[in-house]
């Protein structure tokens, strides 16, 4: 008997410890402190980054500060066991404060509003009396009438001191706060059910190439149950800068060698803001690089002077044939982006593909004519002595950077926005609000007394009840 | 006419409203008040036209052919501007419902000042394209219900530092001493970017380059040892200066018609609308857009983390009021040190930290 006792002291400790309130400004607080480390460290990033970051606090000593904190966790603090704790500390918190104080509100919104003895009607907030000519029997019905106007559906009683009516709005408003301490614990359900349902890659992916897996950060393969290939990544430039307008991968799924069609095609752009899914798993477009190989090819379109039409594909230093001459052009040179600097001599300003240029050198009969550079993105500059030579890409030397996740929770933390938005909504802007009127006959008059009382917003239901009256008052 | 045009209009309407609202309270003529408010609805009505040209001009720029993408909202500039746009109407809004004036003289010059921000530190006007990431119909609900959040904020900031400045008494305890520091530090940061600004006198290209090579550089962040000595020493001056007559601001704001009652109330109301449309806007729809554009809902980085921390801020300032019961002066404390957290979600993780967020600063 004693231990069970002890044992049921214990538990009520554990419990008044969750459900106080010091807790939590405890653990809100341990929350926010250490997060603002985590936004000062930059996270998962290479020892370097930090050290260099901590030597304008601590000078000479800053690896050594870099090691304490690298020890501490502070490095990869949001997925440390110790801030995970807290987090769950503050779940425990919540829904324990939260069980506290529920039975108390759900007692007052299962209750609804009862006839309030005369002496009550003096102690309400909201008091207000007028005398209305004619007896009960025709007042009442204004009185009815002008309650329902207002909104609100009056329940009709005989009480001892005259005929009263009450009537109330937004009783359950008063979970608005409970709605949305659950819905915060929906969203971390959700979170959960993605860090062990789910996984979060990466994949790089050359244009012409394709892949069955993905990697986590960790470089451990995931397998996608499926193949996925890049046929071709391109971006698209606002005019005449180096601001990008948008990064596009035409993408392709394969299953068992035979590709998928996704709504009716089998090739899906994607871009940044538009990524693609496939049997649970997306495909979000979030980076991209250059990095030409043996096997990039160079894709033109020539055009004679006389209209004649061709389209080549060649290697680094292959060669064509301007149709209908003898002029053979052979690609020499490429710089994936290509600038004049102040003295007028061309130079490579960027490692990626923003400014594309091949230089061609023309030769005819085995004699060298001519070489010239072509922009892709200028076509001003595709015109040559024989024709019309139009650089349409570099294909084969840009890869795609695809985020892949998989995240079967992602529904139950929507779900918990959506649940959020109503509670906050419950919380904040609707009230509870009680009206009641006693109507009683006096000298071929009628008194009718007014109370009313809101949890919020009381002044606006002051308006209401002033109108009320008014209403009343008008048709007398 | 173009929007720079309309949005000079709004910025003089708002430096002149500044000063006759503070001749109102000095003479307390109505005429001069409704001179005031007249001033200031020409000024809103200017900067709202100039909002919608500017919007016009980026969405023939942009060729996104969508109405919905082309927010003028995408750098500090912008952002700034419309931040100022939200105080207005938030205070336009309070002294149509309270009747009462007094507060122009306060709210006003937040926003003279924030104008002023923008001159001073030189800042990129000019309307950029979108890059990528940002062309999302999120952009409008994201963007916008954040900034309404963040202005109202910040007048329940300035209200909270007014209540502290009507009610503390003792010059020796924390009341007093919270709205005098904070209004000391505020201001002599603005000073700090006046030199800036007076010592460079060319404006940096880009924001990221403005903290690099000017920011604080002519005071705190000076090569000489002895200037930032110097500087830090001004900075302690100022703010015991401000602590030392403090009691001249509080005589002044003291004999305006404000009742501490009303001060509290408002310090309440705007976060009760603040928070929520922070909740919504700010993290749940950027929460979305960042999972449809970045397939993470959260990653932790800098400004989604300072957004969690000044929404538990607010969140303890709600709970301090209804379960404690928290009123006064410790409640205008929590607003304020919330308007401080709301500040570095803001301003200060664009200016000093890196994260996904980063174009935010860019421009």
């Amino acid at each position: 008997m004693e231990s069970i006792e002890k044992e049921k002291k214990s538990v009520d400790k554990i419990w008044s410890f969750f459900a106080s309130i010091k807790l939590a400004v405890v653990v809100f607080t341990l929350i926010s402190l250490t997060s603002i480390v985590g936004t000062i460290v930059e996270q998962d990033a290479e020892p370097e980054k930090n050290i260099k970051l901590l030597a304008k606090f601590f000078g000479d000593s800053a690896p050594s500060a870099f090691r304490f904190l690298d020890a501490l966790g502070f490095t990869n603090m949001f997925h440390s066991w110790w801030f995970v704790t807290f987090l769950f500390i503050f779940a425990a918190n919540l829904i324990i404060c939260s069980l506290e104080r529920l039975p108390g509100i759900l007692k007052l919104v299962k209750n609804p509003i009862k006839p309030l003895a005369a002496s009550g009607f003096s102690s309400m907030q909201i008091k207000r009396e007028v005398v209305i000519k004619g007896k009960t029997d025709k007042v009442l019905p204004l009185v009815e009438s002008a309650v329902k106007k207002a909104g609100y559906v009056p329940a009709v009683s005989n009480e001892a001191e005259g005929i009263q009516l009450c009537a109330e709005n937004g009783r359950y408003s008063r979970l608005g706060v409970y709605v949305t301490h659950f819905s915060i614990l929906l969203i971390f359900a959700g979170a959960i059910i993605g860090v062990f349902g789910g996984f979060n890659a990466s994949l790089n992916l050359l244009e012409g190439t394709e892949s069955s897996v993905a990697y986590l950060r960790t470089g451990k393969e995931i397998p996608l149950g499926f193949s996925i290939a890049c046929e071709d990544f391109d971006v698209l430039y606002y005019d005449n800068s180096d601001t990008p307008k948008s990064f596009r991968s035409r993408l392709l799924i394969f299953e068992n060698g035979k590709p998928v069609k996704i709504d009716g095609k089998e090739v899906t752009e994607i871009e940044v803001n538009t990524p693609l899914k496939y049997k649970g798993i997306t495909f979000y477009q979030s980076s991209y690089g250059f990095s030409p190989n043996k096997d990039s090819e160079f894709r033109l379109g020539i055009m004679s002077r006389d209209g004649k039409k061709d389209d080549v594909r060649l290697k680094f230093g292959g060669t064509f044939t301007i149709p209908g001459t003898q002029v053979v052009g052979k690609v020499l040179d490429f710089s994936p982006a290509i600038g004049v600097d102040k003295s007028g001599k061309l130079y490579t300003y960027a490692e990626q593909m923003h400014n594309p240029a091949v230089l061609i050198e023309f030769s005819e009969n085995g004699k060298p004519k001519y070489t010239q550079w072509l922009l892709k993105r200028f076509p001003n500059t595709w015109n040559v002595a024989d024709g019309v030579i139009e650089f349409k890409d570099l294909w084969g030397a840009q890869y795609t950077g695809l985020q892949v996740r998989k995240d079967p929770g992602v529904w139950v933390v929507y779900l918990g926005c959506l649940v959020m938005a109503l509670g906050l909504y419950a919380a904040f802007f609707m009230s509870h609000s009680k009206i009641w009127i006693l109507i009683r006959e006096e000298k071929n008059n009628t008194k009718v007394f007014v109370a009313a009382t809101a949890n919020k917003n009381r002044v606006s239901l002051e308006g209401k009840i002033d109108r009320l009256i008014k209403t009343v008052s008008d048709k007398q | 006419m173009d929007s720079s045009q309309f949005f000079g209009i709004s910025s003089i309407a708002y430096i002149l409203a500044m000063v006759t609202y503070i001749a109102y309270l000095v003479f307390r003529n109505s005429t001069v008040g409704l001179v005031a408010t007249t001033i200031t609805a020409v000024g809103f009505v200017s900067q709202t036209l100039a909002f919608f040209m500017r919007g016009k001009e980026f969405y023939d720029l942009a060729q996104l052919g969508s109405i919905l993408r082309a927010i003028p909202l995408t750098n500090l500039y912008e952002s700034l501007v419309f931040f100022v746009w939200c105080i207005i109407l938030g205070y336009l809004l309070i002294e149509w419902k309270y009747k009462n004036r007094s507060f122009g003289a306060f709210i006003t010059p937040i926003a003279g000042m924030v104008l002023a921000f923008i001159d001073i530190s030189g800042m990129d006007k000019n309307i950029h394209p979108l890059i990528p990431a940002l062309q999302s119909n999120w952009l409008l609900a994201h963007v916008t219900m954040s900034f309404l959040a963040y202005a109202a904020f910040a007048i329940s900031f300035a209200t909270a530092i007014m209540f502290l400045a009507v009610s503390s008494e003792d010059e020796k305890k924390w009341p007093y001493i919270t709205w005098t520091v904070t209004l000391g530090v505020f201001v002599a940061v603005l000073i700090a970017m006046g030199i800036d600004f007076l010592v460079f006198k060319v404006g940096a290209h880009s924001t990221e380059s403005l903290v690099k090579s000017h920011l604080f550089k002519a005071s705190f962040r000076n090569s000489s040892l002895p200037v930032v000595l110097f500087s830090y020493l001004s900075l302690a001056g100022f703010v015991f200066g401000v602590w030392k007559y403090g009691k001249v601001l509080k005589k002044i704001i003291g004999s305006f018609d404000i009742s501490q009652d009303m001060l509290d109330d408002l310090v309440y109301k705007t976060i009760a609308v603040g928070f929520p449309v922070f909740t919504l806007g700010g993290l749940i729809f950027g929460a979305i857009w960042a999972d449809q554009a970045w397939g993470k809902y959260w990653s932790w980085d800098p400004k989604e983390t300072w957004s969690l921390i000044t929404w538990f801020v607010y969140a303890f300032f709600l709970h301090a009021r209804f379960l404690k019961g928290w009123r006064g002066d410790k409640i205008a404390a929590v607003s304020v040190l919330g308007f401080v957290s709301t500040i570095f979600t803001y301003l200060g993780v664009n200016l000093l930290l890196s994260g996904l967020h980063s174009y935010g600063g860019g421009g």
